[in-house]
């Protein structure tokens, strides 16, 4: 790497002779490697989207699928108590499990970006778990909240309870707390990013003008912490509010959410073309909330600081 | 000194939190009895040797690694060089490409699978392993763009450019110079992109027809209490799997990062 400087002259000349017409190739290359990756996600992600339009605008009759367009689907779903219902609730648990996960996160991300010795180990501990299989892990949960389960049969045996708990399982709570635990990490990671980035003099000028610690915390490093914790939010609420395997497996009755609904309509209800709609309404709804939650965000993060 | 310390019981409780379920598997996938709760009564193999006879397992095992394997292949393939596009070239529409390649990560699961039986259904692909295929390179493009990209930040240009310099060609470079450089970088994104497809389950649901894939096939099993032992069983050889598979792709993407410096 040393004799870089000596080298720079030639390369300089070259490039200068060539200049032009390595620009374009230039452009010409990354276009053309790119492109496969490109095209690919972009079918897959248009592709449906047209295909789900067409669909919710068709009607199921029993087993023919009749190609008349009309907004019926939409105001079936718009209507039905039980969609608005399980819509209204998706969105309120995955708001929930955002907020619980990104408190309960916050503090970690703290302590490994300022205070951990051995940053790397931290990270990687925190991570390893969640290279396993989802489904297993949501799994793991029904086992541990169960009526008969890990933690009622701990909790008895250690003598805590004299009666199984009944609130752990098959409700809002355990959809919640088994989403907590699913998205941890992609709370932490962002959080934890931006707390790495703050510069110490920043923290030190505060010091010096006589803020306190909290003061500190509140008016510096929470502030600056605020790109981290929006990226955080919408990586976690998005995907939370059309989680299938949760609501299913922990949720029972009270904790069925959106996507239950939806598979229904592409399996034993084979209405295709409703869940299509629904799945459309859902992602509207999730875009609407996304959008409504950053620009709301941003406009605190400016008032505080 | 209370604060730190404060924090550090805190971050210890947070571990647990997040392992307490990933270590109850195997600890109770021992346990000779048929409910999973406290007290153990006895410590057996027997749900494990009893895997080995269960011909479906083995069969959605079998179509696990197969779907895996492809979908790692061109998962990594595309974004080999969507990566390299990214880092060594500049282009338009380069933010927007690589915007779109993250796209996966972000959309809800349930809508990439049912939208993506709607496709493949329309374009005339029943649901079979194809179709999951599919899928599950879509979701695991993102993963393979960003490992690769990191791999090729710490690429030294100069090195392609002295190959060229000493006559060769454009692939004699990428084959002798670039692809051993990023070598660890490939394999650690093979790695990581195989065990989002073997873990993933929504969409192998919606698309994998009559021959499913491991978590479709435990998805299967989990309704039934008489099967949760072999059920537990199997869960653990799944997480050490993963888990081992990640540490090696780990170990390998810290050696793509630190081979040029």
């Amino acid at each position: 790497m040393d004799d870089r400087p000596l080298s720079y002259p030639l390369e300089g000349t070259r490039a200068w002779g060539k200049s032009l017409a390595g620009l374009r190739s230039e452009k010409a290359k990354g276009l053309a490697l790119s492109a496969p990756a490109t095209v690919y996600v972009g079918f897959l992600v248009a592709a449906p989207l047209v295909i789900l339009v067409a669909y919710s605008l068709w009607t199921q009759t029993y087993v023919s699928i009749d190609r008349t367009l009309t907004l019926a689907n939409y105001r079936e779903a718009l209507t039905d108590p039980l969609v608005r219902h399980l819509m209204i609730r998706s969105i309120l648990i995955a708001a929930a499990v955002t907020l619980a996960t990104v408190a309960l996160a916050y503090p970690i991300a703290y302590f490994i970006a300022l205070k951990a010795q051995r940053k790397t180990l931290w990270l990687l501990l925190i991570t390893i778990p969640f290279w396993s299989s989802y489904l297993l892990r949501v799994f793991a949960w029904k086992l541990i909240l169960g009526f008969n389960g890990v933690m009622n049969s701990a909790l008895l045996g250690v003598g805590l309870i004299s009666d199984p708990l009944t609130f752990l399982l098959y409700n809002e709570f355990s959809v919640v707390l088994t989403l907590a635990h699913a998205w941890a990490p992609f709370a932490i990671l962002p959080i934890y990013v931006s707390l790495q980035k703050i510069d110490p003099s920043l923290l030190e000028a505060a010091n010096d003008l006589g803020s306190g610690k909290v003061q500190q915390f509140l008016r510096v490093t929470l502030p600056l912490t605020i790109p981290g914790i929006i990226a955080a939010c919408l990586i976690i609420f998005i995907p939370t509010v059309g989680d299938y395997v949760t609501p299913s497996l922990v949720g029972g009755s009270d904790g069925k959410m959106i996507a239950n609904l939806i598979q229904v309509q592409f399996g034993a209800a084979n209405n295709w073309p409703l869940g299509a709609t629904l799945s459309l309404l859902a992602m509207m709804s999730v875009g609407f909330v996304a959008i409504l939650f950053v620009l709301s965000a941003t406009g605190l993060g400016r008032r505080i600081r | 000194m209370t604060r730190p310390s404060g924090l550090v019981m805190y971050a210890i409780f947070y571990l647990a939190f997040l392992y307490l379920p990933v270590l109850l598997l195997p600890l109770f996938s021992f346990n000779d009895g048929t409910i999973v709760a406290f007290p153990i009564k006895g410590w057996t193999l027997e749900w494990y040797r009893q895997l080995g006879g269960q011909d479906t397992l083995l069969q959605a095992l079998v179509n696990s690694l197969f779907v895996g394997f492809v979908s790692a292949v061109m998962a990594t393939s595309m974004g080999l060089f969507a990566a390299r596009a990214y880092v060594r070239y500049r282009f338009r529409g380069q933010e927007a490409s690589e915007a779109l390649v993250m796209l996966p990560l972000v959309i809800p699961g349930i809508i990439v699978a049912s939208s993506m039986l709607v496709l493949f259904i329309s374009m005339g692909l029943k649901p079979s392993l194809t179709a999951v295929m599919l899928g599950h390179t879509f979701l695991a493009l993102p993963f393979s763009v960003s490992i690769m990209k990191s791999a090729f930040d710490d690429f030294d240009v100069s090195l392609e450019e002295a190959a060229y310099d000493l006559g060769s060609g454009v692939v004699e470079t990428f084959r002798r110079v670039t692809l051993p450089i990023v070598a660890p970088g490939i394999v650690s994104s093979l790695l990581v992109t195989f065990t989002v497809s073997f873990d993933e389950f929504v969409l192998a649901f919606f698309l994998s027809g009559n021959q499913p894939t491991l978590p479709v096939y435990i998805w299967s099993q989990i309704r039934f209490p008489a099967k949760l032992p072999n059920t537990l069983a199997l869960g653990s050889l799944l997480l050490l799997a993963s888990v081992l598979l990640l540490v090696v792709a780990e170990y390998f993407r810290r050696r793509s990062t630190k081979s040029t410096l």
